[in-house]
């Protein structure tokens, strides 16, 4: 089976890989269905259990089951991480088609937004906005999706002017084709690829700085099982030796977090002529 | 008959004008060369020509009208540089369908091998996108074709047996061409006549004809007989104080 994995042409192996992101993906959330309640209630005769064969990520100090409080606070983040993404992937769209399409005052005034986004420090805006928010999963997601999408912002922009002033575009008009027949057939392939991986390589920038944001104590409220608040809470019980509240959450964050990358890499090789054969 | 008229040119008010009051006519069946130093906006006049830059003065014409604004240009521009003409995310075969269905008899004179036609620009070489770049341009509407360093990235074998198939196709078709090259000897057995604009100031006299070495015209002997067998000299005016 596994010369079999090998032999396998590369189109075929980043499809698999693909396939695979996504089965991880949605086996978080139908864990994190499955498990229901059990990772809220309290079972004090199990708690300050090392991980073992039944519980595979241990418990905490009042016996909740760590890995059902993980799935939960894994699916929480990957809903903030998508709800945020979204938003700022579509700011980052309609201001890079508006900076390319609609001349050069709207051009100067989105560029100039984007340095002074691009300019701020990350996690300052994120604190600001979310504060001043209100805080909560709402809080959060505005504070990512409104400091995010001056990058994708850039490339959008960058793209669609490069393709107006390209020869072929220009040749299709001169071969009689209108304006939209054009942004269809001659934009849209070229800025939806784009679009698409943006968005995909937003998420783990979502889904770090959601659980930051938690864990400073700037963003869901500490009930929540989310990674952010499980890592915080670990780190009262961390000299008393219950090393696996932290490591267990954190790694399974930072591996799901690789797993975006992994996706949104393999979906960019598969979507460019360049390399689609491969 | 494809026109200029007065026909100016400068990129951006703070540069110089790349030419001025040029005149030029091409008429139907008629192959016109274009010669003249790197840089001096032979390529830009194509594109002039060819509605892909408005004038900075005069206008062009053809048949007596402005090129239309929509449409199937008649006055249709071959790119020095085919891999820049073509969208890099379209197979040949979609490149091809832009212009409309191509010429099934087209395809097979110009050695298009049907199985270009699933490829990618990027997996087809110079030569190969060239010749799919100039089936396109040859959509039946079009009636002026100005091939700009055409074939210049092609080798000698390549680029005779293309010529000949354009050649023929102009004569069939009464296309008006021309032809913008550095390479005199082609220019000399393609074309009835040459032009060369664009010399360095004032130095008119240095036009292709006169420069042209001995063994070019042993070889390549320009059509007398033509009716066109002529060459027009243009000096540009002195440069304002």
């Amino acid at each position: 089976m596994m010369t079999n994995f090998l032999v396998l042409d590369l189109r075929t192996r980043t499809m698999m890989v693909i396939f695979g992101c996504l089965l991880l993906f949605s086996g978080i959330f139908l864990g994190a269905w499955l498990y229901g309640e059990q990772g809220q209630t309290t079972n004090l005769p199990l708690r300050k259990l090392p991980p073992g064969w039944d519980r595979p990520f241990g418990t905490d100090w009042l016996g909740r089951d760590m890995f059902a409080r993980t799935l939960k606070g894994l699916r929480i983040s990957l809903e903030i991480g998508l709800a945020a993404a979204t938003c700022s992937a579509s700011i980052a769209l309609v201001f890079g088609l508006a900076a390319a399409t609609m001349g050069r005052l709207v051009d100067v005034v989105v560029t100039w937004l984007c340095d002074v986004g691009m300019a701020t420090p990350h996690l300052v805006l994120l604190i600001l906005i979310s504060f001043a928010c209100g805080g909560g999963a709402k809080g959060v997601i505005i504070a990512v999706a409104a400091s995010h999408w001056p990058a994708l912002t850039r490339v959008i922009r960058a793209e669609v002017m490069q393709l107006r002033t390209s020869d072929y575009i220009k040749l299709s008009r001169r071969l009689g084709r209108s304006s939209a027949w054009i942004a269809r057939h001659h934009l849209l392939p070229h800025v939806a690829p784009q679009f698409l991986v943006g968005l995909l390589l937003l998420f783990p920038h979502a889904i770090l700085h959601a659980a930051g944001l938690t864990f400073l104590g700037f963003g869901m409220s500490p009930h929540t099982p989310e990674i952010g608040t499980l890592l915080a809470e670990s780190m009262r019980y961390l000299s008393t030796g219950m090393w696996w509240l932290a490591v267990a959450p954190g790694l399974t964050l930072v591996l799901s977090v690789m797993a975006f990358d992994v996706l949104g890499n393999n979906v960019r090789a598969l979507l460019d002529p360049k390399t689609l054969r491969e | 008959m494809l026109e200029a008229r007065n026909l100016a040119y400068r990129y951006g008010k703070q540069h110089s004008w790349l030419f001025n009051d040029l005149d030029l006519r091409i008429t139907p069946g008629e192959i016109v060369g274009l010669s003249g130093p790197s840089g001096r906006g032979k390529s830009t006049l194509a594109k002039l020509l060819a509605g892909y830059l408005p004038p900075g003065r005069g206008s062009v014409m053809v048949d007596g009208r402005p090129l239309p604004e929509s449409g199937h240009c008649p006055v249709q521009l071959l790119f020095q540089h085919p891999e820049l003409a073509v969208n890099p995310r379209w197979k040949a075969g979609d490149i091809l369908a832009e212009a409309g269905p191509p010429d099934a008899a087209l395809l097979r004179d110009l050695g298009i091998e049907p199985s270009w036609l699933a490829r990618y620009p990027h997996e087809l070489s110079g030569g190969e996108l060239q010749r799919i770049c100039l089936v396109r341009a040859l959509a039946p509407r079009t009636r002026y074709l100005l091939c700009d360093e055409m074939t210049s990235m092609l080798d000698a074998l390549t680029q005779a047996s293309i010529w000949r198939t354009v050649l023929d196709i102009a004569r069939s078709r009464e296309l008006g061409l021309l032809v913008i090259s550095h390479d005199q000897a082609l220019l000399g057995k393609l074309c009835h006549r040459t032009v060369c604009y664009f010399q360095s100031d004032h130095r008119s006299s240095a036009c292709f004809p006169a420069a042209k070495p001995s063994f070019v015209r042993k070889a390549f002997p320009v059509r007398r007989d033509s009716p066109a067998a002529r060459t027009d000299t243009w000096a540009p005016p002195p440069p304002p104080a």
